[in-house]
């Protein structure tokens, strides 16, 4: 496992293994949250943060923490590091603070963070689990932002409203307005929106998936000069 | 040439979808009459509306899941979606509004989930769940009986005008609040003084939708004489519902939830009782698991009319039993002939 490669690492995150949509971990956040860009946003920095800073102090002490007390003393970590980004929203932005509420302290049980402590970081050396813990955030925090762009596109007529709440004010005049005298379709910004987009996205993953799948296999897919069988059904390797 | 030998049994051909279908489409005729006759012809724009949308959403989806087209309009099962959900749309509905509903209903509801037969909700009823979380205002207004006040009715010419989005502004002087509507925000009146104060009530319950119901009921009676389904669920339902309506029908108090008799005359209640409780791919399965999933449905429906934050209720409790239906079937399979209870698999009743 140590020797594994920052490509490899980074093709897993952001793609193949994505915890979003494949590993479909944390999903109370990504349904929670995603009501517009910026809680998206929000919520996914401070969960890629969680994740670099946890993955890096669990491989830290890989070595001491014996198997029987493992998972306390990882909870422990991912606990102190959100209570951290949450005395830091309080500080910097506070309005997003509060929108996001409880789903901040959450963090701490969010599966995707346990579970690349446990699955990577205590098995490999800390520099590659901090990008792996970096990576996996960036590609959860991808699938938050894009969801949240679809809902609040679908929901309320409108892109990157109140981005203001982290960027500052100047941030106020991003908001695009995409329809004028947009009839609000609530559904995708109530809970159901949540789970149907993220059914489509998935989808649209296996779409994408499969269509690479096909051309390779159409690459690859000669028989053989010297081949005997009669009858060839599928791939022949 | 030789006669055609064929041994017993002689049975009969089941009944085709298509013809059950037909049947249930045959049976919308006097309710959606009785609804042009007191709100004009919204309705039927409706229903012409909805059948053009989904028929072509469900030709869409099946060429997209490369099926036969043609094989699978035949069985009007879209059409019959389109019909339940045009007259469940409040008449006068714009265009869009059903058109997003017909989308969803073929499109998510029913063909995501492989098409006719493996839906686990019922398409018209889950669109009509999505419409009414989605645009609450549009949903919930509904057009002033005939009769209730002295408004024009909804010539065919102004229904078209207003599905598709001409002089959208003047419908909102001939809208009022339903009957179930006005009952629910009333928290001073007796039942009694409700009743004279404003002018949506008429005999039993609100007018147009007594005869609405009728109507529906009616058409149902028709489907259960052709046998086009059991009796079970449609009866339990109105039962329990009327049990639930007497139980808490306080002689008219202003905390009362109204009478039997209003509550079986209004909303979609018989629409629901004959029409949608009775879908044979959603609904329980057994006669037995049948009784039990009607007779929710009708508690499900007084309790959210009268508790609830929405007025009617047909749709919740049906999409919330829907999803009961599977674990119902599990523990009411019916004993096979030959075999005692004990011997069957999983069945555990």
């Amino acid at each position: 496992m140590s020797d594994i490669s920052y490509r490899e690492i980074s093709l897993n995150g952001l793609w193949k293994n994505n915890p979003a949509i494949v590993q479909l971990l944390g999903l109370c956040p990504l349904l929670a949250v995603t009501g517009s860009v910026i809680n998206a946003l929000g919520m996914g920095l401070a969960t890629m943060l969680v994740l670099t800073v946890s993955n890096t102090a669990v491989s830290m002490i890989r070595s001491f923490a014996s198997d029987a007390i493992r998972l306390p003393a990882f909870v422990m970590i991912i606990a102190a590091a959100v209570t951290c980004i949450e005395l830091l929203m309080q500080a910097f932005a506070y309005e997003l603070f509060q929108i996001l509420g409880i789903f901040l302290p959450l963090i701490t049980t969010n599966c995707v963070i346990l579970g690349r402590a446990d699955a990577f970081a205590c098995k490999n050396k800390v520099l590659p689990a901090m990008y792996d813990g970096f990576i996996m955030g960036v590609g959860f925090a991808f699938i938050l932002m894009l969801l949240g762009a679809v809902r609040e596109v679908i929901g309320t007529g409108a892109i990157f409203a109140n981005m203001d709440l982290l960027f500052g004010e100047g941030a106020k005049s991003w908001k695009i307005v995409l329809v004028d005298d947009y009839t609000a379709v609530l559904v995708a910004i109530l809970p159901p929106g949540a789970f149907i987009f993220t059914g489509m996205i998935i989808a649209l993953k296996n779409i994408i998936d499969t269509g690479i799948k096909n051309r390779e296999a159409a690459k690859t897919e000669k028989v053989a000069p010297t081949s005997r069988r009669v009858r060839v059904t599928g791939n022949i390797s | 040439m030789g006669f055609l030998k064929v041994s017993s049994p002689h049975a009969h051909g089941p009944m085709s979808t298509a013809r059950v279908m037909r049947l249930v489409l045959l049976a919308t005729i006097p309710g959606l009459f009785s609804l042009t006759w007191f709100f004009g012809f919204g309705s039927l724009v409706n229903v012409l509306w909805a059948s053009i949308t989904a028929l072509s959403f469900e030709a869409l989806a099946l060429k997209w899941r490369k099926r036969p087209i043609g094989f699978y309009l035949n069985d009007y099962s879209a059409l019959v979606t389109a019909f339940l959900l045009g007259i469940a749309l409040p008449p006068g509905s714009p265009f869009w509004l059903i058109m997003i509903g017909t989308g969803f209903a073929i499109l998510i509801c029913k063909q995501l989930y492989g098409g006719m037969g493996y839906n686990p909700f019922n398409p018209a009823m889950a669109a009509y769940v999505m419409l009414l979380i989605s645009f609450p205002v549009q949903m919930t207004t509904w057009l002033a009986p005939q009769g209730s006040f002295a408004g024009d009715l909804l010539g065919p010419i102004d229904a078209l005008r207003y599905c598709f989005g001409f002089g959208r502004d003047s419908i909102d002087a001939i809208t009022m609040a339903t009957p179930l509507d006005v009952l629910k925000q009333n928290n001073s009146l007796l039942i009694e003084d409700l009743w004279q104060e404003s002018s949506q009530f008429g005999q039993f319950a609100g007018i147009g939708w007594e005869w609405a119901n009728i109507g529906f009921l009616l058409g149902g009676m028709y489907l259960l004489y052709r046998r086009v389904f059991t009796w079970h669920a449609p009866i339990s339902m109105l039962t329990s519902l009327t049990v639930m309506s007497t139980l808490f029908y306080d002689g008219g108090s202003s905390a009362s939830g109204g009478s039997p008799l209003f509550h079986l005359l209004s909303g979609a209640t018989m629409l629901g009782a004959f029409f949608i409780v009775t879908d044979p791919v959603t609904s329980a399965v057994s006669n037995r698991g049948r009784v039990i999933y009607g007779a929710l449905i009708g508690i499900l429906v007084y309790v959210i009319r009268v508790w609830g934050n929405y007025p009617d209720a047909v749709a919740f409790a049906v999409l919330l039993m829907n999803f009961a239906a599977p674990f119902i079937d599990h523990y009411t399979q019916p004993r096979t002939y030959g075999h005692k209870l004990k011997d069957q698999q999983g069945g555990k009743s």
